[in-house]
């Protein structure tokens, strides 16, 4: 089989929520070995993401529920949650008990087999567990570590708490991404771009720290803000800002200069439950210039109001959007979105449905490429996964892990990694340091749920 | 200028628009030597889009392509003239990288498909980023940002009732940019340890599936369960999983609006945060009870109302409750967080003088990122390629700019 580009490089991953975990399985899926290190006290946070109190709110409750097969967490919920699941192919994981003496001391020898480090905790967090990249970098001079709050490891902001939507507000991404005629910004449910662009520019850095390490033999600390990774990907409206003075807020679906928007489709009217459930039928539409506008009004069958002087140029129809929706959404209502996807995008017109979950997996483009993945794993069984977001021509990308159960890789990692005999593996064990040690779920809820942390 | 991580690559960027030019800027601002080919007579199309400075549609003043190009070189190369064919082959030769984001079949109808080039140069890694994929039958649909936001999450990003959005922006052809250089960059290291060289197909659907943000919920809760865990819901409503009387939403202020976000077990931060109201209440009983959220209410608006959104945030982040304010791009840029990290720079450029650009996002001991020069003026190292790298006299620019060649 041909070597895959990561294979042969180590990652420690000990990344909590969304872009660590993101940037870790990326390097996973490209043939690097990711060690996830848990403590065997408590989920990782991924997996206990959107874990509530009572139980049943989890279950039930509207607005953050988490995905568990069937909607059942069974005897270890940690191995069923989706959350989990989907970035933990191509990922090992094992236990190891930070807190404890002998546990930092079994991880830094850990670390002494690592290329890549990553950690996204609070900022000051691993630096209080004693495990700062100071202490790290001396256990492994070559390590490529880095650290990757939201905010980096500096600055005013730097504890400042929050999830995603927090961040980006601070960031002004709220403040450009809502309906331009609400009266106050309304939507960041839970689409967080910085997790996105905090992934990728991890997972760039990491591969940069190698390289860097080939050509001086040194290892590199890496201070990496999130947020600073997703300002570039709207870099023009802050440098429209600073260049202009313009503050500019929310056009919603709209373009600076072509006619577009989000048009519903034959089906449902959309409704709290159609939210939640799909079923909805949307159709974006991009006019941009006269040649689109023309294989939209052929689609159309050159009703008369498309030859209104009003429509007649890219200027007039821009000046006159809101009666051009009006006319495309009396249209759009009378048909599928899926049809008219394709009756526009065979005339040249940019148009597609806004899939929902059903779509997304049906869809027969990511189909015919084989993107999504069927991926087995014991304790929650088969379901199809998405894969793989590049092809390779040379080096074909593959699953080498299903989604980890937590603590199956404790024997690979304890002894053909760290290199722990029998007796230390036996006696940290004895100590609560290292094993499979999680609490009984049927049992009551465990402490730290509620404390302060 | 000291060394930077990428100073030995050498990458031929044949992008336009957004996500191939962000790619190869990523190898750009960390050291690469990018040289950026562009159609002659009128360049890159991103030259055409706004904002541009002071709102004239100069094509050396366009943002987009300022900040998208920005530690490129430039030259002008007419692709379906033979001999600029010939140059492109002659650069092939020497490069580590090259990106291009045309439609599927360009390339190939060039005569400069991957199969071609390595022949040439067989260490060559070959990125190309399309809409859907080199092939599958959406191969040659057309996209806007606003129709790849559709195929995604746009469905569960609104208000219930309303139509689903888009974000801000190009985030999503930002992303797909972002992506390639993973999958570019991976590559490199395998030619660095193995001369091996690659084609990389990156569709910018796949990258936006295969996201992790709250389309890793919904896919798999769709796969899981057959529902979804997110959906369009107005945040003024909260969060109706919490079940709580703790602050959670959108709350307008002395001169904005801040974001709060509560739940059962940040009561305490609440209720540190306000010792009267914190001590009317039993903790977790009371708090559960929605019957007491108006009084917290009564007391919270006003309080936001009196006050600006930093000093609020500013005053909730000492108690870790989840609040911050939601800033305007301009407060952005005069973010004292972002002043400190020294992440916003200036860049001089010959057109449209010194201004301010994103900066460095990841800070490395050592300088990896650096500017070294500001985007390039159309056609602006034709000579400095032709003439002092390949060879060709001042005299031979003439003709080949006469014949459309450059």
């Amino acid at each position: 089989m041909a070597k895959l580009p990561l294979e042969g490089v180590r990652v420690v991953d000990m990344t909590v929520i969304w872009a660590g975990p993101f940037a870790t399985h990326m390097l996973g899926m490209l043939g690097a070995e990711v060690i996830h290190v848990a403590n065997p006290h408590h989920m990782p946070d991924f997996a206990a993401l959107f874990t509530r109190w009572p139980e049943q709110s989890q279950l039930e409750g509207l607005g953050g529920r988490a995905p568990y097969p069937g909607r059942k967490l069974g005897e270890r919920p940690w191995n069923r949650n989706g959350m989990w699941n989907r970035v933990s192919w191509n990922r090992l994981t094992c236990s190891i008990d930070v807190n404890k003496p002998e546990g930092k001391e079994v991880f830094k020898r850990l670390i002494k087999e690592a290329d890549v480090f990553i950690e996204n905790n609070g900022a000051n967090a691993i630096e209080h567990l004693g495990l700062g990249h100071d202490v790290l970098m001396e256990a492994n001079p070559r390590l490529i570590c880095m650290n990757m709050p939201a905010w980096g490891r500096s600055g005013p902001y730097m504890n400042y708490v929050g999830w995603g939507a927090m961040h980006e507000a601070i960031g002004g991404h709220d403040w450009l991404r809502g309906y331009p005629d609400e009266d106050h910004p309304t939507t960041n449910n839970f689409r967080f771009h910085m997790d996105s662009a905090g992934g990728a520019m991890a997972a760039i850095g990491a591969i940069m720290g190698l390289i860097h390490r080939k050509k001086t033999g040194r290892g590199q600390w890496i201070d990496f803000g999130q947020m600073e990774s997703f300002f570039p990907h709207i870099g023009e409206i802050f440098m429209d800002a600073a260049w202009n003075g313009r503050n500019q807020r929310t056009i919603g679906n709209r373009h600076p200069t072509a006619v577009q928007g989000c048009y519903l489709c034959r089906g449902p009217e959309p409704t709290l439950e159609t939210s939640v459930a799909g079923g909805e039928r949307w159709i974006n539409i991009t006019i941009n210039n006269d040649e689109e506008w023309k294989g939209f009004c052929d689609v159309l069958g050159n009703p008369e109001w498309t030859k209104d002087e009003k429509f007649s140029n890219v200027v007039s129809r821009y000046k006159n959007h809101d009666e051009l929706d009006e006319h495309i959404r009396e249209w759009t209502r009378l048909h599928d979105n899926f049809e008219i996807f394709y009756m526009l995008q065979e005339k040249g017109v940019p148009a597609g449905p806004v899939w929902d979950w059903r779509d997304a997996y049906m869809d027969p483009q990511l189909n015919a490429r084989g993107f999504f993945e069927t991926l087995h794993q014991a304790d929650c069984g088969t379901y199809r996964y998405p894969g793989f977001p590049w092809k390779f021509s040379e080096t074909p990308l593959r699953v080498t892990h299903s989604p980890c159960m937590i603590n199956e890789d404790n024997d690979y990692v304890y002894k053909e990694v760290i290199g722990l005999s029998d007796e230390e593996i036996a006696d940290l064990e004895g100590k609560s340091v290292l094993g499979d040690l999680y609490y009984d779920w049927a049992g009551p809820m465990p402490e730290r749920l509620w404390e302060e942390k | 200028m000291a060394e930077q991580v990428l100073s030995d690559v050498k990458v031929l960027d044949l992008t336009w628009y957004i996500a191939g030019p962000y790619c190869t800027k990523m190898f750009a601002d960390y050291g690469a030597d990018v040289l950026k080919i562009e159609k002659p007579p009128e360049g890159d199309p991103a030259r055409r889009i706004g904002p541009f400075l002071n709102d004239d549609p100069h094509p050396e003043k366009s943002l987009l392509f300022s900040h998208l190009n920005l530690n490129k070189r430039g030259i002008t190369l007419n692709l379906k003239s033979e001999t600029g064919k010939k140059i492109f082959k002659e650069l092939v030769g020497d490069a580590d990288i090259l990106v291009e984001n045309f439609s599927p079949g360009v390339m190939g109808r060039l005569g400069l498909d991957y199969e071609t080039l390595k022949k040439i140069n067989p260490r060559l890694i070959m990125t190309g980023i399309s809409n859907f994929g080199q092939y599958g039958p959406y191969r040659d649909f057309k996209v806007s940002e606003l129709v790849l936001s559709g195929m995604m999450d746009q469905y569960s990003h609104g208000n219930e009732g309303r139509e689903p959005l888009k974000m801000a922006g190009n985030c999503e052809q930002y992303q797909a940019g972002h992506m390639a250089t993973v999958a570019t960059i991976a590559a490199y290291w395998l030619q660095l340890n193995e001369g091996i060289g690659q084609y990389i197909d990156v569709s910018m659907q796949e990258t936006m599936t295969a996201d992790i943000d709250h389309r890793t919920l919904n896919l798999l809760d769709w796969a899981y369960s057959g529902e979804v865990a997110i959906f369009r819901q107005d945040p003024r409503a909260g969060t109706s999983a919490l079940l709580d009387i703790t602050p959670t939403g959108v709350y307008p202020t002395k001169d904005g609006f801040i974001r709060a976000a509560g739940g059962i077990i940040f009561w305490p931060r609440f209720a540190a945060a306000f010792p009267d109201i914190g001590a009317k209440y039993t903790w977790p009983d009371d708090v559960l009870n929605m019957d007491n959220k108006g009084v917290v209410d009564a007391f919270w608006y006003p309080w936001c109302l009196d006050r600006t959104k930093q000093e609020i945030m500013e005053y909730m982040q000492k108690f870790k409750y989840f609040t911050t304010a939601i800033n305007t791009p301009i407060d952005v840029i005069e973010s004292p967080q972002l002043k400190e990290r020294g992440f916003w720079v200036e860049v001089e450029h010959p057109v449209s003088g010194k201004q301010i650009y994103p900066g460095n996002p990841l800070k490395s001991e050592d300088p990896w990122w650096q500017v070294r020069m500001p985007a390039p003026l159309l056609g602006q190292h034709n000579e400095e390629f032709l003439c002092d790298k390949l060879g060709y006299s001042k005299d031979d620019l003439v003709k080949l700019r006469e014949a459309g060649v450059i």
